[in-house]
């Protein structure tokens, strides 16, 4: 943060010619300041207004119709149904578990490795192009994504493991593992860079090879930050919505295997809100899910952010 | 006596083979975007003319153009930079040049990290609630955008942030001394200065929008409507949520018409994304303090 400008000397002259100098840039000054911190409060009101408006729209079902045990232990997600709907969210928190675990899986070893990579052996031309590729990785939007599971990861499960439907977790997982890797890669990289040059010099001055220093030194000293990075990529494949609507199947399940279809939390409320109407019982269970989704990423985030705090202080 | 040993050639190759396996790991996180680009220019490169970018949808969706959605996205994407590049530079601002370091500012902190992890879904539901019924825009591309403003809203603020932050300190001391209040440095010294880094960044928050579904789907974005928005509280069709229509909720579209729709979404996100990493280099070579 920027230090405060000295504020003693224009008061200790003010005090002296005892004169208003409070003219209109003064006036425009302080307009400003209030205006700016109006903004910068924005994000605070903002991430509690979601959780206000969300809690609103869902609170009907929370306090009338909620079953704790039905919603955490049943599969039944029947919530169309005539005689008696059921919203048993079991299934859909086992598809969101699944996909993300197999992502998370996929995604961590490759993206530590490119990070390490990046920050510790590529020399800089490499390095530019490479984080370039990262990001536009990271920039290909979910739809897209989705539309790829859909058209040509599906044929290619299909063909290369002979099985009926390759719209299921391994999909999904890795699709959604591609979503993740960008911002776990740039985080990582950045908490490797964190580490202070002198560490590596030491280590090597003492006869450590290379990747005896990454793996004995660097590594340990960036603990807390790819700690984070892993976090935040569970976060982002927790959320994520349209590519797994598109590549998971949508299909009630908890999964035996990989080549299960699933549904998962996100996808559900994409794919049944527009069937709702406002205010009734199914809408009023989506925004409930969408209350466990916000509840759990807000979790996610805070964690992630206390590790890195962490490394801060020590 | 400095002649390299046995062992000094061996430890060699295990560092060279340590590197190659780390840069193929690398490798293999980078392929997807450049196969994916294959794929999407090989297969929907013959089916882009200007009839498909300026005609609208027939035959159920299964024929024609892409011209409501095209003109719907940038609609939707004006209305949301408009509402959000003043808040997001506002907070940066604020950010930079005038917040203490104190619990306050951990908490806005907090709350841009946790605005970012917000999963998109949840953002709109959020805009079905606030925009759409609260606030009564209806579904609409104010909503929309409203919506998509609220989401994007920590990449304005984050790249903002720093391009103010990378201003050097002493441009902001001798303007002070000068007699400058805070708000006369900030106008003329520190904002010139930071220009261009908050381009980069409200060009990047653009390929944020442009490409983003679930958080339109419910608030302003229409599954089928070929007539151009005439205000902002029209719905309108859009991009991302095209492609979604037409590869799961239409029968009997052509193979084509999908890859189409993706190859232009996706030419819109990158070449924005691109501009931004190219204008980003050019700026850091460029540096003069």
């Amino acid at each position: 943060m920027v230090p405060t400008q000295t504020e003693s000397q224009p008061a200790a002259a003010a005090s002296l010619e005892e004169a208003d100098r409070r003219d209109l840039d003064w006036w425009i000054d302080k307009l400003v300041e209030g205006l700016v911190f109006i903004g910068g409060i924005s994000a605070i009101v903002f991430i509690t207004a979601i959780f206000v408006f969300i809690t609103k729209e869902g609170v009907g079902f929370l306090g009338s119709r909620f079953d704790f045990s039905e919603f955490f232990f049943s599969q039944a997600w029947r919530p169309t149904s005539e005689s008696k709907p059921t919203y048993g969210a079991l299934a859909l928190i086992a598809g969101t578990a699944s996909v993300t675990g197999f992502a998370v899986l996929m995604a961590v070893p490759f993206s530590l490795g490119a990070a390490i990579y990046i920050a510790e052996f590529a020399p800089p031309k490499q390095r530019e192009i490479l984080k370039v590729l990262v990001e536009l990785l990271a920039a290909i939007p979910s739809v897209v994504w989705g539309f790829i599971g859909l058209s040509m990861m599906n044929p290619l499960i299909i063909e290369l493991f002979d099985v009926p439907i390759g719209l299921t977790v391994l999909n999904a997982g890795v699709i959604l593992g591609l979503m993740a890797a960008p911002i776990m890669t740039t985080i990582a990289e950045d908490a490797l860079k964190a580490v202070p040059d002198s560490y590596r010099e030491g280590a090597e001055a003492l006869g450590a090879t290379r990747w005896q220093t990454i793996f004995r030194v660097t590594l340990p000293a960036a603990r807390n930050g790819l700690v984070a990075a892993v976090l935040l990529g569970v976060g982002r494949g927790f959320g994520e919505t349209m590519a797994v609507l598109m590549a998971s199947g949508h299909s009630i399940n908890v999964p035996d295997s990989v080549f299960d279809s699933v549904r998962a939390l996100t996808a559900t409320i994409a794919a049944e809100l527009g069937e709702t109407a406002v205010g009734s019982e199914h809408y009023q269970a989506l925004f409930t899910l969408g209350i466990l989704l916000f509840v759990v990423t807000f979790f996610i985030n805070l964690t992630a952010d206390l590790v890195v705090r962490g490394i801060r202080k020590s | 006596m400095f002649e390299a040993t046995a062992r000094d050639h061996r430890n060699q190759r295990v560092q060279t083979s340590i590197r190659l396996g780390f840069l193929s790991m690398t490798l293999l996180l980078a392929a997807p975007v450049l196969i994916v680009l294959g794929a999407l220019v090989y297969k929907g490169m013959p089916i882009i003319s200007l009839d498909f970018l300026l005609g609208d949808p027939t035959h159920g969706m299964t024929q024609g153009g892409i011209f409501p959605a095209l003109v719907g996205t940038v609609c939707i994407v004006v209305v949301a930079l408009i509402a959000s590049v003043p808040a997001g530079v506002a907070a940066a601002v604020y950010l930079s040049e005038y917040a203490p370091e104190n619990w306050l500012t951990r908490a806005i902190n907090l709350g841009i990290l946790n605005l970012a992890g917000v999963p998109s879904i949840v953002h709109a539901l959020f805009g079905v609630g606030a925009f759409v019924l609260f606030f009564g825009f209806g579904t609409s591309i104010l909503a929309a955008s409203l919506t998509l403003a609220v989401m994007t809203l920590p990449v304005v603020i984050v790249a903002t942030k720093e391009s103010l932050q990378a201003v050097p300190m002493a441009f902001r001391e001798a303007c002070w001394n000068m007699g400058a209040t805070r708000w006369q440095t900030i106008r003329t010294v520190v904002l010139p200065n930071a220009v261009s880094g908050i381009l980069t960044g409200v060009i990047l928050e653009v390929s944020r929008t442009a490409g983003e579904t679930a958080p339109i789907m419910f608030t302003g974005a229409a599954f089928f409507l070929p007539f151009l928005p005439q205000s902002v509280y029209d719905q309108t069709m859009a991009m991302s949520l095209h492609l979604f229509v037409i590869s799961t909720q239409v029968p009997d579209v052509p193979e084509a018409l999908p890859y189409g729709v993706a190859l232009v979404l996706i030419g819109i996100v990158l070449v924005m994304n691109s501009i931004s990493i190219a204008f980003r280099i050019w700026l850091r070579n460029r540096k003069k303090w």
